[in-house]
């Protein structure tokens, strides 16, 4: 399969890390922050931990959508679905995530609840137009890759004059929160495998302020695992030589600028929030995007009047260590005896992109089976 | 009795009402379409005469949604999968019943195309539905159609194959293709409709273990990966078994357009349904002329050895990967996703 297979090709890989190896300092150690779910994935998936050296090691971060979304955003979207006759359209990994005592949109939906799985945002639009006589909401999420589809369908429902439709926008920005977790340095990160599918949209400069700042190598990298050992190894000549910059491994994708049509959307349709909750980083400010006034009919929290939740974490459950790069999933007391993918407790073991998914999926017994 | 319309009409509560109304749908779909000296006998049930040697009967219900899909439809799948069921105990299967939970509204024409796609799959198999019952739910309570089918078969002498007697050492084959029912199924899906030329392997695979045990009469497992897929089979036989497995990704029969299917939705093969295939763990020196045997019968022709059992108190299921590296094939929490990001 092509822009498949050349990057998956094991004899390409093997070279690379080759290369890896005679070019790490052995008296130092690298660690580096892969930033978003799909790679943390990739990296598990195909075992690239077997080919690195023993000093480079990966720090996960927090770029899975549904892990760092807190969960009293999740209790707000329950609340609203039980208490008014609406129809709450949601992205299928959302269904799970453990929201405030016990409770996820699953249970939510078997007491009732009319929730239901979408796989685009133009489904959710769909619905309200099959639908004429209900409410439906729909409860967005993720990063800058899922951003441009809603800001579309509100526009296209401002065009068509819908008024049984909104979102209920929770999209939040990738920069921010990456500036965030270098700012504070809990995390020890020598450099940063940059967000692929994010970059598509926002593009490579978009890192160059943080990167400057702080002194941080960063090379966005495609989600194969060629990709992965190509930047990681980009990375390690960076660390190596002194210097950071922005650097492009995903070139057959990702441009300096992003896609502007995309951008230009956004702009038209969002604006800055003042401050917004991350699970693991907390309160961050101009770290996620709100519904610009001009679009205020198409606002679920301004239409039903949505008063912010705060809920508690679980006890014991560290995925907000995880998030911020400090902790490792097997460090969790919970991890794969009371935390389950069956059973989720934190939201990290939920999705496939969470960290805590991959380390069980994949690299659970990862020492008996290499052995 | 006027006959139904079959054009037009729909189901109503009276049609599962036991009364003048039901049998009229009985005689004018089911009886006629399944058409077989038992059937036509009119009874609550079906007397035959019972051979010797060790019976099997299973029992599946079917709720697939959407209801007709590219390369079959419920009707065909309630009989496949259940012959499938029988057939993986090494069994011939001899009949078969059916159970139509049938919703208030439900066009009849869609139910005549279902039972008509029943009578045919049931037709070419030779395995005729011999008994069944029809029920009627109101409006919203069923989702169109829920067919139940059970069958019951008998297990040729010497014949010893269940989940549990795996031993490390043995080959594991897999008789062709993996995920073509799954990804059939999805691409039809509502909203998430993509054009794809992949059609359900939906298939009755008794000729084919007839064939199978007729050469090597020491296969230890047979099992279909329905649903879950190859991955969950493997751990189920792993479990079942006491023993660890071991596969190697480049040997697994994969179509390039179910994999580009599952690379654009973020899903894995390895849990994709299939329909129309088995899993069979055989002893090392019976393989080679099992396999040679399978590559003769139309539904095996890219059947595989891919793995060997191991020995593992933890019974995981490993895959060395087409990349190079390791890794465990897990049970599939919850079900599968398409990604978000």
């Amino acid at each position: 399969m092509k822009y498949i297979d050349e990057f998956r090709d094991g004899d390409t890989a093997r070279l690379l890390a080759g290369l890896i190896h005679k070019e790490v300092s052995p008296d130092r150690n690298y660690r580096l922050m892969e930033f978003c779910g799909g790679h943390t994935h990739a990296i598990f998936r195909f075992g690239i931990v077997d080919l690195m050296p023993e000093n480079v090691r990966f720090v996960h971060g927090p770029g899975c959508p549904v892990c760092v979304l807190p969960a009293g955003r999740i209790e707000a979207a329950i609340r609203l679905a039980e208490s008014s006759d609406i129809i709450l359209c949601t992205y299928a990994d959302l269904m799970r995530v453990p929201a405030g005592k016990k409770d996820s949109l699953h249970k939510a939906r078997a007491r009732g609840a009319d929730i239901r799985m979408i796989y685009s945002a133009t489904d959710a639009l769909a619905i309200a137009q099959a639908n004429p006589e209900r409410q439906v909401v729909f409860f967005a999420i993720g990063f800058e890759t899922t951003t441009p589809p809603t800001a579309a369908v509100i526009r296209i429902a401002a065009a068509m004059a819908l008024t049984n439709f909104t979102v209920f926008c929770n999209h939040v920005l990738t920069p921010p929160a990456m500036a965030h977790i270098l700012a504070s340095g809990e995390a020890s990160i020598d450099g940063i495998l940059g967000p692929s599918h994010v970059s598509t949209i926002i593009g490579s400069q978009a890192y160059a302020d943080c990167c400057a700042q702080y002194r941080m190598p960063l090379v966005i990298a495609g989600f194969e695992p060629v990709d992965v050992i190509q930047s990681t190894l980009l990375l390690i000549r960076q660390i190596n030589e002194g210097i950071h910059r922005v650097e492009n491994q995903y070139t057959r994708a990702v441009s300096a600028s992003g896609n502007r049509k995309a951008k230009a959307l956004m702009d038209e349709i969002f604006e800055l929030r003042p401050r917004f909750e991350w699970r693991g980083l907390g309160e961050l400010p101009d770290s996620a995007l709100a519904i610009r006034h001009t679009y205020a009919a198409f606002d679920a929290e301004k239409r039903f009047h949505m008063a912010p939740v705060t809920t508690t974490d679980i006890k014991g459950c560290i995925c907000p260590a995880v998030l911020r790069g400090v902790s490792n999933p097997d460090e969790c007391k919970l991890f794969g005896t009371v935390c389950t993918p069956e059973e989720p407790k934190g939201a990290c073991m939920v999705s496939s992109e969470g960290a805590c998914a991959a380390y069980y999926s994949y690299g659970r017994f990862r020492a008996e089976v290499t052995s | 009795m006027n006959n139904p319309d079959f054009k037009h009409g729909v189901i109503e509560m009276a049609h599962g009402s036991g009364g003048r109304t039901s049998a009229t749908l009985i005689e004018s779909l089911f009886v006629r379409h399944f058409d077989n000296p038992l059937l036509q006998q009119g009874n609550d049930q079906a007397a035959f005469a019972v051979t010797s040697g060790r019976m099997v009967i299973t029992t599946d219900a079917h709720v697939v949604s959407p209801l007709f899909f590219p390369g079959g439809d419920i009707g065909s799948l309630s009989v496949h999968g259940t012959i499938n069921d029988v057939a993986m105990a090494g069994a011939q299967p001899l009949y078969l019943s059916a159970a139509f939970i049938l919703e208030e509204g439900f066009p009849l024409a869609e139910l005549e195309r279902i039972v008509i796609s029943m009578a045919r799959a049931s037709r070419e198999t030779g395995i005729p539905v011999v008994t069944g019952d029809t029920k009627v739910v109101e409006r919203g309570k069923g989702d169109g159609v829920f067919i139940t089918t059970t069958g019951i078969g008998v297990i040729p002498d010497g014949i010893h194959i269940s989940g549990h007697l795996a031993r490390p050492g043995d080959a594991i084959i897999l008789s062709g293709y993996i995920g073509d029912h799954g990804t059939a199924i999805l691409s039809s899906r509502e909203g998430l409709e993509f054009g794809t030329t992949i059609t359900s392997d939906s298939a009755a695979l008794h000729t084919l273990v007839a064939a199978m045990i007729e050469v090597a009469p020491d296969i230890r497992c047979l099992r279909d990966p329905t649903r879950g897929g190859l991955a969950t089979t493997l751990n189920e036989l792993a479990r079942q078994s006491g023993v660890g497995m071991h596969i190697e990704e480049a040997a697994i029969p994969l179509r390039a357009e179910v994999r580009g299917a599952c690379e654009l939705l973020g899903l894995d093969p390895l849990y994709m349904a299939n329909e129309g295939k088995l899993v069979c763990i055989v002893p090392q020196q019976s393989a080679g002329r099992l396999l040679a045997r399978m590559h003769h019968h139309p539904l095996a022709r890219q059947a595989a050895i891919i793995g060997h059992v191991t020995s593992d108190e933890r019974n995981l299921v490993v895959m060395q990967t087409g990349f190079g590296g390791m890794r465990v094939v897990d049970w599939l929490a919850g079900e599968q996703l398409p990604r978000i990001c």
